[in-house]
């Protein structure tokens, strides 16, 4: 049964086939077994689950009823948990009791769900390979050597192996959609503004954006229906008509112009995971759709100005942490000094350090015009290029990464690992939708095929997604992991 | 040689918004440490701050006020810098795209003359907390309930020339502030506080000298003796052949003396940017047009109306527009009240004396405004004389009961029938019979002492005209 996806499980629910309680009874006996192994979770909450998972089933007695209702999940360890440790995957904040709920979760649990615990992440958000994560790298279900990518790693090992039926993440540059391509699931980050950030550990505001890792297209839809909509606590929100994101799931892929952008395939890209690319867009060729290559011209300047935009406002995002009222402290500091330096020196990782350092350097007097304003600029031209390429297609779809999981401690140069999120990056820029969904094997190994969608055309984007998943079967592959299990 | 001093003021109002500007915490002044400061005020992970709109509508008030122009969009940044009692790190502001822009103040100086000041800029901006540094031996606390309470930082140009006009403009200042009812502006309690940006140069130079910036002065008194000690001090400096250090100081008004808190040469590079959790706040003609229909008479236009509408003195009227409150009190005396002249001598005189004796704001008055007409009526339609009225509001002070019945009961009444005017003033002229030969031999100001002798008998109460046309009369 952990195996289905929620809309198999919420029809099993509703059939009294089983309980929300067998469930969750299911998932933790099998987070227990997986767990030591894969790391993907930080914090897992038996009691509180069966608890959750128990109001569920008298719920659903009592006449509720609902999609989500009683279906386990997870939630990344960035999201502020009432009473639950909140990490964001950092010393800093290792013994952090957040005393609210993160809008995200308030809705999921409104939407009845149990949450099972609080995965695992790179530190703050800031890692392609999860291993920057204060507790430990996540593993990767179809190979334990390898890294589930990041920085929502913890979600997408979990809900690959079965850890949670389907599980909440974060993407800023692609942490989302490159870790659902590791781990062969599906991961889907919304348009900036349609999911509130209120409880959502910043990273880097502007380009931070909730979303879900699932087994299916059809499932994103189902959580991103809980999920999205107007936050008055969150400024940046936007105040637009939520979809019924499941309703147009089926829509026909006749006449859809897909663009497939010239810059995402070249050299860089490995050929095994270009000809699982290639063999996927003939599918949707099948489908009706038509093919068309398109030019993201600025695509190149994407990560540059990523690295300038996203660390400087982490710099000031992570300027609370001074150890004055939360968190991590020092031992004995001797002044207030002392007290910022060494509570920041010793309760951030290197990564983290690394981001701040670039952030403070390109806002500082003199440096601010050759940097963040330019970035902001090649920001704006981005944006103009996905603009200009949705006048003549409907989505734009190439890789999500450009190769395969790779193995721990393979990138050890950080530039080696910021271009990791090469493709995906600029969508964040923009503020896109975007998802990434299973389209194949390459050395046995998932590869995920990249999506993007015009602003608030997640519609549009789950329906194109959905067809693909109706037509194939690569989102059901498991990792071996999960082999001779039920 | 001769210096010209030049000076830029710098002031942080408090906004008497409900609550802060960016958490639903309330903002009232003197409660509890840290009970007024929420998930967002402690700058917990994952808090966003929402915008106070109450915050840009009396910021607008206050543009509009000084004629200045109104930012349709403005744009909130972050100025970096790591403090205790600032919790996340940075001051949320605004920098390149302030609400208010270019505007002025009129001031009157003491000795009449008038100058307009301009104004460059003003902004919204959060407070920060409150470091407490006495209680807690060796340790610091910190009470967060200021954080984030609104403030409009006002940025006056360099075109203040001395102590005095640096005065009247924050003076001027307050009293617009109070009109416009967008803060207490206590400057003792820290709701109005004041940055002093000094410098001097020869007569006759253009560039401006080295400046040096005295920080949170909080009070009048405090800001014109403060100038008048460091442009003394710069003066010396520069004459010894010296060179003035651009740096912040501090005033110690015991010792009248300013020193340095630290050199703006090694200051803090604060890093601005945008603040990505708010959007910018655009705003129309329509808004900006809502908010000017709200606006109250202003003191200028208030003393103008004064001058022409009740024929005062420009002192009188200045005095009186000095605050709304007292405005407000005045015109209800003198509509109601009948006189305008009289109402305005009474509450700039014996009223402002009495507030000033018991250390009393005009809101707090023990006579109300109503009051003190009715006592201008019965002066105004003879019932009594002046002098009986400054009896009868003596006793109004302590006496609930209305001015007729104080009248009434104490039989302050005053004659006026014919009959007994003329036995007083027979009772005078038998009385003082060499003052009368002194009157018959044309010593004209004799009359005025056997006004006195009978009034005296009258115990105050005889109209004091008619006595005067009597005894002429009778001295014929």
């Amino acid at each position: 049964m952990i195996e289905k996806t929620v809309a198999e499980l919420s029809a099993a629910l509703s059939a009294g086939d089983v309980s929300s309680v067998e469930l969750t009874q299911a998932y933790l006996a099998r987070i227990a077994k997986h767990n030591a192994t894969l790391n993907a979770y930080i914090t897992v909450c038996e009691k509180p689950a069966l608890a959750q998972a128990q109001k569920a089933d008298e719920a659903r007695a009592d006449g509720a009823s609902g999609p989500l209702l009683g279906i386990p999940m997870a939630h990344k360890d960035i999201f502020c948990t009432k009473g639950v440790k909140t990490t964001c995957g950092s010393k800093m904040l290792h013994n952090f009791i957040a005393p609210y709920n993160a809008t995200v979760v308030e809705k999921l649990k409104t939407a009845g769900t149990v949450m099972l615990g609080k995965t695992n992440m790179d530190e703050f958000a800031m890692g392609s390979s999860n291993e920057t994560s204060h507790f430990g790298p996540v593993r990767n279900p179809w190979d334990t050597d390898r890294v589930p990518g990041g920085s929502s790693g913890g979600s997408a090992s979990a809900v690959a192996a079965d850890l949670c039926a389907i599980a909440t993440g974060t993407d800023t540059g692609g942490s989302i959609r490159q870790p659902a391509s590791f781990c062969g699931i599906t991961g889907f980050k919304p348009s900036y503004g349609r999911v509130s950030r209120w409880g959502m550990i910043a990273f880097a505001s502007s380009l931070d954006q909730a979303g879900a890792l699932s087994k299916s297209a059809e499932d994103s839809a189902l959580l991103l229906n809980a999920m999205a909509g107007l936050d008055l606590k969150d400024s940046t929100s936007i105040d637009r008509k939520v979809d019924d994101y499941t309703s147009s799931l089926n829509d026909s892929m006749d006449g859809l112009k897909i663009g497939i952008p010239r810059q995402h395939f070249t050299e860089g890209l490995s050929a095994d995971v270009e000809q699982v690319i290639r063999d996927a867009l003939a599918e949707y060729e099948k489908l009706g759709a038509t093919i068309k290559e398109i030019d993201l011209p600025n695509n190149h300047l994407s990560v540059s100005a990523y690295y300038v935009v996203a660390p400087a406002e982490a710099s000031a995002n992570l300027s609370r942490y001074d150890g004055v009222r939360y968190g991590y402290r020092c031992k004995s500091p001797i002044d207030l000094e002392d007290m910022y330096k060494r509570t920041r020196s010793e309760g951030f990782g290197d990564e983290v350090k690394r981001r701040i350092m670039v952030g403070t350097y390109a806002l500082s007097a003199g440096f601010y015009d050759a940097y963040y304003r330019k970035a902001q600029k090649i920001r704006r031209l981005i944006k103009n290029d996905f603009n200009d390429a949705f006048k003549e297609v409907d989505v734009i779809v190439g890789p999500t990464s450009p190769h395969t999981a790779f193995e721990l401690g393979a990138k050890t140069d950080p530039v080696a690992m910021y271009l990791e999120d090469i493709y995906t990056i600029a969508v964040n820029l923009a503020g896109l939708p975007g998802a990434s969904i299973p389209a194949g094997l390459a050395k046995g190994l998932p590869v995920g095929m990249h999506l993007v969608a015009p602003d608030f055309a997640e519609s549009k984007l789950l329906n194109i997604a959905h067809q693909f998943q109706s037509n194939t079967d690569w989102h059901k592959r498991k990792p071996p992991i999960c082999d001779g299990e039920g | 040689m001769e210096w010209e001093t030049v000076i830029g003021l710098e002031v942080h109002v408090s906004l008497s918004t409900k609550s802060k500007l960016f958490s639903g915490s309330d903002t009232k002044f003197g409660s509890e440490p840290n009970t007024q400061a929420n998930i967002f005020d402690l700058a917990l992970p994952g808090t966003l701050p929402v915008f106070n709109e109450e915050a840009l509508r009396m910021a607008v008030r206050f543009g509009l006020a000084i004629g200045a122009e109104i930012g349709k969009r403005s744009v909130f940044d972050r100025k970096n810098y790591f403090y205790p009692d600032l919790p996340k790190g940075y001051q949320i502001t605004q920098l390149d795209f302030p609400t208010v822009g270019k505007g002025s103040l009129n001031v009157t100086l003491d000795d009449g003359r008038e100058k307009k000041i301009g104004v460059t800029r003003a902004h919204i901006e959060e407070n920060a907390g409150k470091s407490l540094h006495e209680e807690f031996s060796g340790m610091s606390g910190i009470d967060l309930n200021r954080a984030g309470v609104p403030l409009l930082e006002i940025v006056s140009e360099p075109e203040i020339t001395s102590a005095d006009e640096a005065v009247a403009y924050l003076k001027k200042l307050h009293t617009i502030i109070r009109y416009l009812d967008i803060s207490d502006a206590i400057m003792a309690l820290g709701s109005m506080r004041c940055d002093v940006n000094i410098s001097i140069r020869p007569i006759g130079e253009t560039e401006l000298g080295t400046r040096t910036e005295i920080k949170n002065i909080n009070s009048f008194r405090f800001v014109e003796k403060a100038i008048h000690t460091e442009v003394l001090r710069q003066q010396e400096i520069l004459e010894d052949g010296g060179r003035i250090i651009q740096e912040t100081r501090r005033y110690d008004s015991e010792r009248d003396e300013t020193s340095s808190m630290r050199s703006k040469e090694v200051a803090n590079d604060y890093r601005y940017f945008p603040e990505p959790d708010l959007l910018p706040i655009e705003i129309d003609d329509d808004y900006i047009e809502a908010v000017r229909s709200e606006l109250p008479e202003l003191p200028d236009a208030k003393k103008t109306r004064f001058c022409t509408e009740y024929k005062l003195s420009d002192y009188d009227a200045s005095v009186l527009v000095s605050t709304r409150e007292m405005a407000e009190y005045f015109e209800t005396v003198a509509q109601e009240g009948g006189d305008a002249k009289i109402a305005s001598n009474w509450v700039t005189g014996d009223l402002q004396a009495l507030l000033n004796k018991s250390n009393l704001e005009i809101s707090e008055s023990p006579i109300e405004a109503g009051r003190l007409a009715s006592l201008i009526a019965r002066i105004k339609d003879n019932t009594i004389s002046g002098k009986i009225a400054k009896t009868v509001f003596e006793t109004m002070i302590d006496n609930p009961a209305t001015v007729d019945e104080i009248i009434e009961e104490k039989g302050l009444k005053q004659v006026t029938d014919s009959g007994e005017i003329k036995n007083l003033v027979e009772e005078v002229i038998a009385n003082n019979p060499d003052q009368v030969q002194q009157f018959k031999d044309g010593k004209e100001q004799v009359i005025g002492y056997l006004v006195g002798q009978a009034m005296q008998l009258s115990k105050g109460k005889a109209n004091p005209g008619q006595v005067n046309t009597l005894l002429r009369d009778k001295m014929k």
